[in-house]
């Protein structure tokens, strides 16, 4: 949705993520750009250089943090030391709603770094929803959570991904970030109908939306954000807006990165898609939405 | 799932075969699916790879310097036991190597007849990474020590002040190898990099052993390596420690050379390292 309580009422338009060969071209230039999405865990340290170019981006930017480390699907409750470190950027930064993903990656303290897949069953489920309530109650900001790219899929599980995804936001009353790249990549490595999964989330919880580039593997597809969207990914892009109308919009490019216009360029496109459901909810909201 | 994350690839980057006193197919067919391209052992074995690529790269980032003590392939044998034995406890990969100079030290082996140089490179490598980041105190002005008779003054070193005394001048050696590498850390990302580009290069040449004095600080968001005379060593680790400014002074001075003038030297140090911003106050 454009503007709804879990991207709190904004209505961003095509965002791209800060990285770090971009500082120099932006902090000089001054480009135009709607918004940046930060990796939180970036920013999340006690001085020097990230805060300070942090500061100076909030100056002439709006900032949206993304994380790659809450892991709402552990079987730990969320840090505390995490959440207070987390809360003082979030004060710093003033984003209007935060993301991170719907999977697991540490226990006992032990950090893997990845985001791992998790069982889909409803005591997971109910876990998860659970992590994702008390973090949202610490920072006191919306919270959206990103589906993920995966390559395994487990015995354990006894429903689809986005049934889970569903049950979880539901029961945690929050937003999604949806991934189209991801829903693709899964699609792939899982053999199931990326648009099963498009037309079975709550449509209504959509508070951003990610597009990024993936890698093809012979027996797998990688999620490897190193390389313009591809065209299923843009028609997957297209497909979930028709759902979700005009919704905040990211490209992640995080690995052979090229220059700030190439990276802003490639997000841009997104705009074609944007203009014809815009148009279309302007002749007919109901229809649009269909 | 996490057991067998953490558990080390072959030499050819595969999935062990066991894990502890079983198969590891059985143990990966035990929860993961196969599907008809994938078989169960492959699909872990894909975020098995994923682990320990992303920790090793993140220490093979970090540490420049003690890849060109040790050598390529000395170095992977460390980090991969280091990583085995200690796991990432932060939700940073910047922290992965704090836990490296304990380790090295348990276990000399990794470094062979390098140790003394491997750890004096250790540690200015993981000071570096602390100066990069670490806390600034609010800087401390005249107005703060106006009241305070010079024998209770105290002053706070910056967090981002790091105070090291080495067997070896490492600071050249880890300069040399840094600039033949990509920099500081760059973006936590949580992308799967396609593939690690290590190359083979000339070795840099190795330092003779000579006893040096350094300060890896951070002035205007840049680290720096400073070498210090052993007296201003003396002083600013004595700051550091709690001392006041005249006691610190009197105990680095204590047996100094009395031909010289060493009352001027200190303003000049103190003028100095007031400039780039050492001292801090209490918040």
């Amino acid at each position: 949705m454009p503007a709804n309580p879990f991207n709190n009422f904004t209505n961003y338009g095509i965002g791209i993520g800060l990285r770090i060969p971009h500082y120099h071209h932006i902090l000089e230039q001054k480009p135009v750009v709607d918004w940046f999405e930060i990796i939180s865990e970036n920013f999340m340290v006690d001085g020097g250089r990230p805060l300070e170019v942090l500061d100076q981006i909030l100056e002439q930017y709006r900032v949206v943090q993304h994380g790659v480390s809450m892991y709402f699907g552990n079987a730990d409750r969320p840090s505390r030391e995490h959440l207070k470190r987390l809360k003082t950027l979030v004060k710093r930064t003033k984003t209007p709603w935060l993301s991170d993903h719907l999977c697991w990656g540490s226990v006992d303290g032990r950090y893997t770094h990845d985001l791992l897949p998790m069982p889909y069953t409803f005591a997971v489920a109910r876990k998860t929803a659970q992590n994702i309530r008390e973090v949202r109650d610490y920072l006191e900001i919306p919270i959206c959570v990103e589906n993920v790219s995966s390559y395994a899929e487990f015995h354990a599980s006894d429903m689809t991904e986005w049934e889970f995804l569903s049950e979880v936001v539901e029961r945690a009353d929050c937003g999604i970030l949806l991934d189209v790249n991801n829903i693709y990549v899964s699609s792939r490595n899982h053999d199931f109908n990326p648009y099963d999964y498009l037309n079975g989330v709550p449509h209504h919880r959509v508070g951003q939306i990610h597009v990024a580039g993936h890698t093809k593997f012979e027996k797998y597809i990688l999620d490897t954000h190193d390389h313009p969207v591809l065209d299923p990914v843009w028609r997957l892009y297209d497909h979930a807006i028709r759902h979700s109308g005009h919704t905040a919009t990211l490209l992640e490019w995080d690995a052979h990165i090229p220059s700030f216009h190439e990276v802003h360029d490639e997000a841009l496109k997104a705009n074609q898609y944007l203009g014809e459901v815009e148009a279309a909810e302007k002749t007919d909201p109901v229809a649009a939405r269909r | 799932m996490t057991g067998v994350l953490f558990t080390p690839l072959t030499a050819g980057n595969d999935m062990q075969r066991r894990f502890r006193d079983r198969p590891m197919r059985q143990v990966a067919e035990s929860f993961i699916k196969p599907n008809d391209r994938l078989t169960s052992f492959e699909r872990l074995e894909l975020y098995n790879r994923q682990y320990w690529f992303r920790v090793l790269d993140g220490l093979y980032e970090d540490f420049p310097g003690l890849r060109a003590v040790l050598g390529e392939a000395r170095f992977m044998r460390l980090a991969e036991a280091y990583l085995a034995k200690h796991p990432s406890v932060s939700f940073s990969m910047r922290n992965l190597g704090s836990r490296l100079e304990s380790f090295l030290r348990a276990q000399p082996k990794y470094a062979g007849r390098r140790l003394a140089l491997a750890l004096d490179m250790v540690r200015l490598e993981w000071a570096q990474i602390e100066a990069f980041d670490n806390a600034a105190l609010p800087a401390l002005s005249s107005d703060d020590f106006l009241d305070t008779p010079p024998v209770r003054l105290r002053v706070m070193l910056q967090p981002h002040v790091l105070l090291l005394e080495l067997g070896y001048p490492v600071d050249n050696l880890a300069i040399a190898a840094r600039q033949e590498n990509s920099g500081m850390r760059g973006e936590a990302s949580n992308a799967v990099e396609e593939s690690s580009s290590r190359g083979t290069r000339p070795a840099i040449p190795l330092p003779k052993r000579e006893r040096i004095f350094v300060a890896v600080h951070r002035h205007d968001n840049m680290v720096y390596f400073k070498r210090l005379d052993p007296e201003a060593f003396a002083i600013v680790r004595a700051l550091r420690d709690g001392a006041t400014v005249v006691a610190a002074c009197e105990k680095a001075l204590r047996r100094a050379d009395s031909a010289i003038d060493w009352a001027s030297r200190v303003r000049s140090w103190f003028s100095n390292w007031a400039q780039l911003g050492w001292f801090g106050r209490r918040k």
